[in-house]
């Protein structure tokens, strides 16, 4: 406003900026998601070079920095011939990350389906893949919504990393408003203020999403040593 | 495989013009022999025994004789180390064996229920029906309704298995085997999760199920129940068949083990 403080220009900028965080989000989640869903289903494959494949490629993301990732996508790619904008970089980082988080929770998903649901469908004649489609992947979808919504504030966190290859999301809306002002205090707390903005009620969410599953646990019967007349 | 085709063959040519499958003279469930270890803690020492059709047979025994082991062996949930089980003319120790084929035959019922907790009793049942024998969604749905009338649970269709009892429970775990009409229920001490006045409805259903002529093997602590439902007990001590008879042998033991389960192992 005066002495070239913050203006409604760089609010604006800075909208702009959030918003393409939350679209980077929505790319790693719903890209890291489908990479993510066929990381798991492989994990817990009956064919031992498919699992560990998948665990070689879980670990080493899970053992990288997503930093190193990134750089890796968006220089060493383009040293290889490829060069591409940061978005897409971005993107593809983000969903090499999140695929082999998410992977990895829903592995342990599936696996906390109690062992006798899938006895109980072979003894049906089930094939191996009704069984998991119809008995098992349904009670893990249920179990894995808590830990996956909680997993998001994560996802949107980490998209800040993007901004240092140059990809204009809100960090980089701020160091570039910072820039022209220098008034790093005000515009960081801001950014701050707005990323705490989006993750807190995915929190919330999630935890509301968790007392909701233990609930129903407590009013269920279906354990055998809980039995009602 | 050659000798199971002739005996195919005889028995569609004794079984002429559509009757049921398999003549009376051939055991619906057959163990010859039957070695398993887990480890090196031997289960099951050479155990054999026939089921004829339409026949109840009740094992008995201890904690750890064998009997839910020997149970488990006939629907090869668990893999035999040697010994011969023919189960409804499958050779279920054959490795190369069709276990969709095996599973169709056999129906089993567990201690825990292990009903699908994410879908209604009607869903439960319908399952597999639809699901591995194709039926359309409305013959499924006839399905599962006469097998819940059976189990006197009709107008529990849409209930969510947590809202059931225990007993209720089973008893739509039976329904649910029955509806894939297996050659063969087994129950795999059924009641042992339950208190005395859910035990009782669940026994009551099982006894239904021998007076309509089902083929059974029972797997249970109810030794009065064993005594008047089933045709054979086999009493099952340290891996082996130590005693077997028709009902009234509880009555009168031959072996100095049985008498002392008997008075005991209650």
């Amino acid at each position: 406003m005066i002495d070239g403080g913050l203006n409604s220009y760089h609010l604006q900028y800075l909208l702009f900026g959030a918003l393409w965080t939350i679209g980077l989000s929505l790319i790693a989640f719903v890209g890291g998601g489908l990479a993510g869903g066929v990381i798991a289903l492989c994990r817990v494959s009956p064919i031992k070079a498919v699992r560990w494949a998948t665990v070689a490629w879980i670990q080493i993301i899970q053992g990288t920095p997503l930093l190193v990732v990134l750089f890796l996508c968006y220089f060493g790619l383009s040293i290889a011939g490829l060069e591409l904008p940061a978005i897409v970089a971005a993107s593809i980082a983000m969903i090499v990350y999140v695929s082999a988080y998410l992977g990895e929770i829903w592995r342990g998903c599936i696996e906390s389906v109690p062992r006798t649901q899938w006895e109980a469908a072979e003894c049906l004649a089930l094939s191996r893949t009704q069984r998991m489609r119809l008995v098992v992947l349904p009670q893990a979808v249920r179990i894995a919504t808590p830990p996956t919504v909680g997993f998001m504030v994560q996802i949107v966190k980490n998209t800040s990393l993007a901004s240092i290859v140059g990809f204009i999301e809100l960090v980089r809306a701020g160091q570039l408003i910072n820039n022209s002002i220098f008034q790093p205090f005000t515009v960081y707390l801001l950014i701050a203020i707005v990323y705490f903005a989006m993750c807190y009620p995915l929190s919330v969410w999630s935890r509301k999403l968790e007392q909701r599953q233990q609930f129903g646990n407590n009013r269920g019967t279906a354990t055998p040593s809980v039995t009602t007349a | 495989m050659k000798r199971e085709d002739t005996m195919n063959l005889a028995r569609d040519a004794a079984a002429q013009h559509s009757q049921p499958a398999a003549s009376p003279a051939q055991p619906v469930v057959e163990l010859k022999d039957v070695h398993k270890s887990f480890g090196s803690n031997q289960v099951l020492k050479g155990v054999s025994f026939a089921i004829p059709r339409g026949q109840v047979v009740a094992i008995i025994g201890k904690s750890g004789s064998g009997k839910s082991t020997a149970l488990r062996c006939i629907d090869r949930l668990e893999i035999i180390d040697s010994g011969t089980i023919n189960v409804c003319g499958h050779a279920v120790h054959d490795p190369a064996i069709d276990l969709r084929q095996l599973r169709q035959d056999v129906g089993i019922v567990f201690q825990s229920y292990n009903l699908f907790p994410h879908l209604t009793v009607e869903q439960n049942i319908t399952l597999a029906p639809k699901a591995v024998k194709n039926l359309p969604a409305a013959k499924a749905r006839e399905i599962a309704a006469r097998t819940l009338q059976q189990v006197g649970l009709a107008d529990k269709a849409q209930a969510y298995p947590e809202l059931l009892s225990g007993g209720q429970q089973q008893r739509v775990a039976i329904a649910r085997s029955l509806a894939m009409e297996p050659q063969v229920m087994l129950f795999d001490e059924v009641t042992s999760a339950l208190d005395p006045q859910l035990t009782g409805e669940v026994l009551r259903v099982i006894e239904a199920l021998a007076q309509g002529g089902m083929t059974m093997v029972l797997v249970t602590h109810e030794m009065e129940f064993a005594a008047r439902v089933a045709d054979t007990i086999i009493y099952m001590h340290e891996g082996k068949v130590w005693e077997t008879g028709p009902g009234d042998m509880l009555k009168n033991p031959q072996t100095a083990e049985l008498r002392d389960f008997l008075s005991h192992g209650l």
